[in-house]
């Protein structure tokens, strides 16, 4: 396969994450000879999105550490020259560790399910924790065993500095979960029966699920998009938002007193809401309109600078409820955050507000993982090759000057480049200066009903749940429907996060007992009205904080790309692409827009000509790019639009319908990535 | 450089783009071209629709070929089956949605759609509204489209209630719209309209035959409260946009008053009878009778100013003789044909003058005009916006409101918080400063017709109060002293005339130019405007016509300064006898 590569490209990059690909478009749209690889057999890395099975696949291949082919040619010493030495690189992915799955929905036996063993053993949990839990060789995990019998050998092997600082909360947490996965294991037990009740309507089963997983686009990683964030720039400037379609966040609700709000942030919002007296609407805004230019009234803050923002919004006579939605629905942050940093949130929240629709957010449509996809098509658009499953398995190390020379591929060719981009998963243990990192506590659910029903069912909510016990971290929600084409019709798909403090399921299950149902079957009509969990999964995931280079033990033309943050937005990464990009071409534009189709002229070959035929474009690929026209005046008509109707132009709004007709369009089906090999 | 994809310079993209334009063109000329001669030898065929089509895809203004289309639809209406006619006029209205498409504010586009759908046999109005859904929801200010949606509500009578909760729509997504609001404000008087009776504050008045009926296109007061509510919720979400208070002021009402003879006046000695009415009106165009004694006289009517065309007051001399003999009592009846009403006044023997009128005070003539809704309920609309208030001390449009309101409530109390409300407006609006004042000064003035009617006096006195402009001088026929000094009076306007029964007129320290309005005043006889710019002697002229005028006060003025103004006054008015310059 990719056994005849060129042996010489500008920039090797290594992962197909959202930094390494804006990194890999950035390059190739100014002339740079780009080679994309990713060890992995798709594209994004850990911003992925899976079809329901594709999850399954990707939870077996965490379980064996992300190792992928042994045929690996191990032996490359006759590439190195005089004067060079190898810097091998790693090959386990660490990154995504205490994986649990939980399986809800019936399984009806009349059913084939070929594909179901991951969750066969479920409700018990299946324990894929990455290499370390490969080693302990030990499969069982503390939920699995009933109260009592408590934490077994092996979990202490497990993050050893993360788990001991953590033991006590998940022998806490254990007994608020256990009862329930008993109570789904006891079901289990008499499976074929399953309480059929008369009056259910038809419940979703597992197999239905796997049998309509190609609908789901389930996300690694839980983003949106700030209207006015760095990523939303970043795709309008470059066109690359031609590629991807978007839905409006429909709402934003807070988990408080017990039950769920919707949080009134924009004009219209705080207009309808229910809950607000008039005059808590008129404190509401004010203090809104304040945030907004905070900084052209420095007199209503500085008092506070060295104090938090919860003392500054108690001096604001704010009400408890508006105070609430303040600090965890839009500032969206812990009360002990100082007033200047609480300030800035609130008005990044504000700022992007209005500027496609009532709530500050996007999300791309068939999930976030189209994202990468979309600057990988970019970049391949200008020439940049591909290629999947394919590696780089050490660098080429100058020992006079340092620098890195060339690597070596899985298939041991030496291929020379000027830069190397790597994910942050790649870089060899030995080579990491920094402290223990992060993790991040993920959940995904897949749910029979919205946690707060309204008149529509195509309800996209972020829903934040401040923390339901003092030191405890808030958890984020997202809800997507299913017209974001991240899950079947009848469904939806909850995404928790937050920052870990023990694994992703003691970190979660009790904000999940809380709003959702976790017994199988038919539910008790006391919980009729919370939405009942089908399937789980929980893990967790590295928090890949911003690095400063001094981070790593790595030659100056080596570029490390972290991955996802447990941040809700998407500027760290974009922030650090463009400062990559500065790194390797430092005299040109970043992402300038790209041209339209038909002002690209065509010769007869191909710009990169002949090449290996991997992923390399070839015209059939650009015609398909023409055709995609459409879709970029959409795009366009669409930013120019909202941003107009925001001011209530009415010429902006003319342009609106236009988008609207194009926009009801059936949509097009995710775009495909450039070249599969 | 290396691997850089090759782009077209902007010259070669220009040069493309006008090529094509060109093209484009001469189709679209030939094609014109060709659609007007067919039309020039009447031509009504398929093929003329094809190309008038082809050139309204690309230019839907084009209202010539609308018409064209019109003709040649109404002539394959009469040849074709209804089914061929349906299909017809579906296609039309899926050709015009292109149309709209390429711009949804033409008015050929909205027109002929309006049309075609009023013609098609078997109409879709689900579809339709459907459609005005669709542009509404991206331009909530289409006016063509709130006009075509009017259209087919009507046709096709969709609920009254279905459409309220279309703007509950609109409002909830974007309250800045107007459209919106108004359209509220249609649909809610049919969906639940209170009753006449409920809503307007009747009294028994003095004179029976005429009992001042309001009219009411008003709401039930169920519904108001939740009107209200909706409509605060939008000001104290944001008490600077301006349509929720226009909606606001609607609907706390503003009721209309029943067209009437408010007052007839009669004078023995000047045989003279002089009558209001409601509203301005022109006597001449409209039919007045009046009979004395039994007796229909022919009278020339005329208005208290002549530049006054349509006036509240107008003025007829009786023929001599016919009341002057103080021995005799004599009634008069006023009608007013073309509205069926008349007003009664009686001559006792004796007397020098009589009236029969209805006063301001028991019309509540001055609350009426803002608000005819339960002193109970504007209360509690004054406690909200009070509270408001505090929270925004600088807003205008709630300053506004609360003064508005506490008229509605009760003027003469609330006199000294709306003075100081209407300070603090013009100090935060002070681009509108003119504006409250005028709109002050006719409070102020409302206020003194009130105390003085309740003092049952002829004498005006409203001095040193900021007036800047004169208003309902109509209610001020039977005045007979007024003193308006220290203000800020530009002038005495052409219907300060009304006055007909003024005697002496003090309007000393003001800035008057002009006394247009000291014009008849059969009784005028002192006037005093010391302290203002009077400054030619051409000014002074209306006064030759106020026969009884005595005494004239011009010190201070720029006029009495001129050389010989004495001897020329003396010429031009020879009864004013009394002069002080």
């Amino acid at each position: 396969m990719a056994a005849d590569l060129p042996g010489e490209f500008d920039v090797v990059v290594l992962g197909t994450g959202l930094t390494e690909s804006v990194i890999a478009a950035a390059c190739s749209r100014v002339g740079q000879r780009v080679l994309h690889v990713d060890r992995r057999s798709y594209y994004a890395g850990n911003w992925a999105s899976f079809t329901f099975n594709g999850l399954l696949s990707w939870m077996e291949e965490c379980k064996q550490g992300g190792q992928s082919s042994a045929e690996e040619a191990t032996d490359w010493g006759d590439k190195l020259e005089e004067g060079e030495e190898a810097l091998v690189l790693s090959v386990m992915d660490t990154s995504i560790t205490n994986l649990e799955v939980f399986c809800y929905a019936s399984e009806e036996p009349e059913e084939e399910e070929k594909e179901a063993d991951a969750s066969r053993h479920t409700p018990a949990p299946v324990q894929a924790e990455g290499e370390q839990d490969a080693q302990s060789d030990s499969p069982t995990c503390p939920q699995e065993v009933p109260e009592g019998d408590a934490p077994q050998e092996g979990q202490g092997q497990i993050d050893g500095l993360l788990q001991d600082g953590a033991e006590e909360a998940p022998g806490k947490d254990e007994e608020a979960a256990s009862p329930e996965t008993s109570q789904a294991r006891e079901v289990q037990g008499e499976e074929p029966s399953a309480n059929p009740s008369p009056t259910e309507v038809k419940k979703i089963s597992y197999a239905k699920i796997v049998k309509e997983g190609r609908r789901f686009n389930i996300d690694l990683v839980s983003k949106l998009l700030y209207s006015r964030g760095l990523l939303v720039d970043l795709l309008i400037k470059s066109n690359v938002s031609r590629y991807a379609e978007f839905k409006n966040v429909s709402r934003i609700l807070t988990y408080r007193d017990g039950k769920l709000e919707q949080v009134p942030c924009s004009r219209a919002d705080v207009f309808g809401s229910k809950q607000l007296t008039m005059v808590e609407k008129r404190m509401l805004m004010k203090f809104l309109t304040f945030c907004l230019d905070y900084e052209e009234h420095p007199e209503e803050y500085l008092d506070f600078t060295e104090r938090s923002f919860w003392d500054f919004l108690q001096t604001k006579k704010l009400t408890d409820n508006i105070q609430h939605f303040l600090l965890h629905s839009i500032a969206m942050v812990p009360p002990e955050t100082r007033t200047g940093e609480g300030l800035r949130s609130t008005q990044y929240f504000l700022r992007s507000l209005g500027r496609y629709s009532n709530t500050p957010f996007l999300f791309p449509i068939y999930g976030l993982g189209e994202i990468p996809q979309c600057f990988c098509r970019m970049c391949a658009v200008f020439g940049g090759t591909y290629c999947l499953r394919h590696s780089v398995r050490c660098l080429v190390l100058d020992k006079e000057s340092g620098r890195c020379k060339a690597v070596i591929d899985t298939c041991g060719q030496r291929i020379s480049c000027s830069h190397f981009v790597l994910e942050e998963g790649y870089v060899p243990e030995e080579r990491r200066k920094g402290a223990a990192c992060r993790q991040i506590s993920r959940g995904v659910l897949i749910t029979d009903r919205s946690l707060l029903p309204s008149e529509t069912e195509q309800q996209l909510s972020l829903i934040t749940v401040p923390p339901l016990e003092p030191g405890a971290a808030a958890v984020r929600i997202t809800e997507l429907c299913s017209s974001t084409m991240t899950c079947m019709p009848g469904t939806y798909l909850v995404h928790l996060t937050c920052p870990a403090s023990g694994s992703a399921h003691a970190d979660l299950a009790p904000v999940v007992s809380r709003l959702f149902t976790e017994t199988p079957g038919d539910t008790g009509a006391a919980d009729a009205e919370r939405p009942a969990v089908l399937w789980a999964l929980y893990f967790n995931m590295r928090n890949a904080t911003v690095p400063s280079t001094a981070s790593y033990d790595l030659p100056a033309n080596v570029h490390v790309c972290p991955g996802p943050d447990g941040l809700l937005g998407n500027d760290h990464s974009i922030r650090l692409a463009e400062e990559v990009f500065h790194r390797i071409v430092p005299d040109e534009e970043f992402c300038p827009p790209a041209p339209n189709p038909e002002d690209i002229i065509f010769e007869g070959v191909g710009p990169q000509g002949e090449g290996a035929g991997i992923g390399e474009p070839s015209q059939g690929e650009d015609a398909a790019e023409a055709g995609q026209e459409d879709d970029v005046k959409t795009e366009a008509a669409k930013d120019e639009s909202l941003e107009n109707a925001g001011s209530g132009e009415a010429a902006g709004q003319e342009s609106g319908v236009e988008a609207q007709e194009a926009a009801a369009l059936p949509s097009a089906p995710p775009p495909t990535p450039p070249t599969d090999e | 450089m290396h691997g850089r994809v090759k782009l077209k310079s902007t010259a070669q993209q220009e040069e493309e783009k006008r090529k094509e334009k060109e093209k484009k063109l001469k189709i679209y000329l030939t094609t014109r071209d060709a659609c007007f001669n067919k039309r020039k030898e009447g031509v009504l065929d398929e093929e003329a629709l094809q190309l008038s089509q082809q050139l309204l895809a690309s230019n839907p203004d084009f209202a010539t070929l609308w018409n064209y289309r019109r003709e040649i639809l109404l002539y394959l209406e009469t040849v074709r089956s209804e089914d061929e006619v349906q299909r017809l006029y579906e296609e039309e209205l899926n050709f015009l949605e292109t149309c709209l498409k390429m711009n949804p504010k033409s008015y050929g586009s909205w027109h002929h759609r309006g049309w075609v759908s009023s013609r098609l046999p078997r109409p879709d109005w689900a579809r339709e509204l459907g459609l005005c859904d669709r542009y509404l929801y991206h331009d909530d200010r289409n006016f063509h489209c709130w006009d075509y949606r009017r259209l087919v509500v009507k046709m096709s009578g969709v609920p009254i209630e279905q459409e309220l909760q279309f703007t509950d729509r609109l409002i909830g997504s974007n309250f800045s719209n107007y459209s919106s609001w108004h359209y509220r404000s249609t649909l809610l008087p049919l969906l639940a309209p209170g009753s006449a009776e409920s809503s307007s504050p009747q009294r028994e008045c003095s004179s029976p035959t005429s009992s001042p009926q309001m009219h009411s296109h008003r709401v039930c007061e169920e519904r108001l409260l939740k009107e209200y509510e909706l409509v605060q919720n939008a000001f104290f979400t944001d008490p600077n946009d301006q349509s929720a208070w226009f909606y606001y002021r609607w609907l706390l009402g503003r009721a209309e008053r029943e067209e009437m003879i408010s007052c007839v006046y009669v004078s023995r000695e000047g045989e003279r009878v002089v009558v209001a009415f409601s509203r301005p009106v022109n006597a001449l165009s409209v039919g007045f009778l009046l009979v004395v004694d039994g007796q229909p006289l022919q009278v020339d009517w005329r208005s208290a100013h002549s530049c006054v065309r349509h006036s509240p007051v107008w003025i007829c001399e009786l023929p001599p003789g016919t009341i002057s003999d103080t021995s005799n009592e004599h009634n008069l009846t006023v009608t007013w044909t073309e509205k069926r009403t008349h007003r009664d006044c009686a001559l006792y023997s004796g007397r020098a003058e009589s009236w029969c009128r209805d006063s301001a005070t028991d019309l509540e003539l001055f609350r009426s005009e803002l608000s005819v809704e339960k002193s109970s309920v504007l209360q509690s609309e004054l406690q909200s916006c009070t509270q408001l208030l505090e929270l925004e001390p600088q807003n205008k449009w709630c300053l506004l409101t609360i003064i508005l309101l506490m008229r509605a409530l009760d003027p003469l109390a609330y006199e000294k918080e709306t003075l100081a409300h209407f300070q603090i407006l013009k100090e935060v609006d002070s681009m509108r400063s003119s504006y409250y004042s005028d709109l002050c000064s006719k409070f102020m003035i409302e206020n003194t017709i009130l105390k003085m009617e309740y003092a049952e006096v002829r004498v005006f006195s409203l001095c040193d109060k900021s007036l800047s402009t004169l208003c309902h001088l109509d209610q001020l026929l039977l005045v007979t002293h007024i003193n308006l000094s220290s203000n800020q009076l530009l002038r005495l306007p052409p219907q300060f005339a009304m006055l007909q029964c003024l005697e002496v007129l003090q309007a000393d320290n003001n800035i008057i130019e002009d006394l247009e309005g000291l014009r008849h005043l059969p009784r005028l006889e002192e006037v005093s405007l010391r302290n203002n710019r009077l400054s030619r002697l051409s000014d002074l002229r209306p006064l030759t016509t106020c026969p009884k005028l005595t005494r004239l006060d011009l010190r201070g003025n720029p006029i009495a300064q001129a050389t010989s103004i004495r001897s020329e006054l003396a010429d031009m008015l020879p009864s004013a006898t009394d002069l002080l310059l």
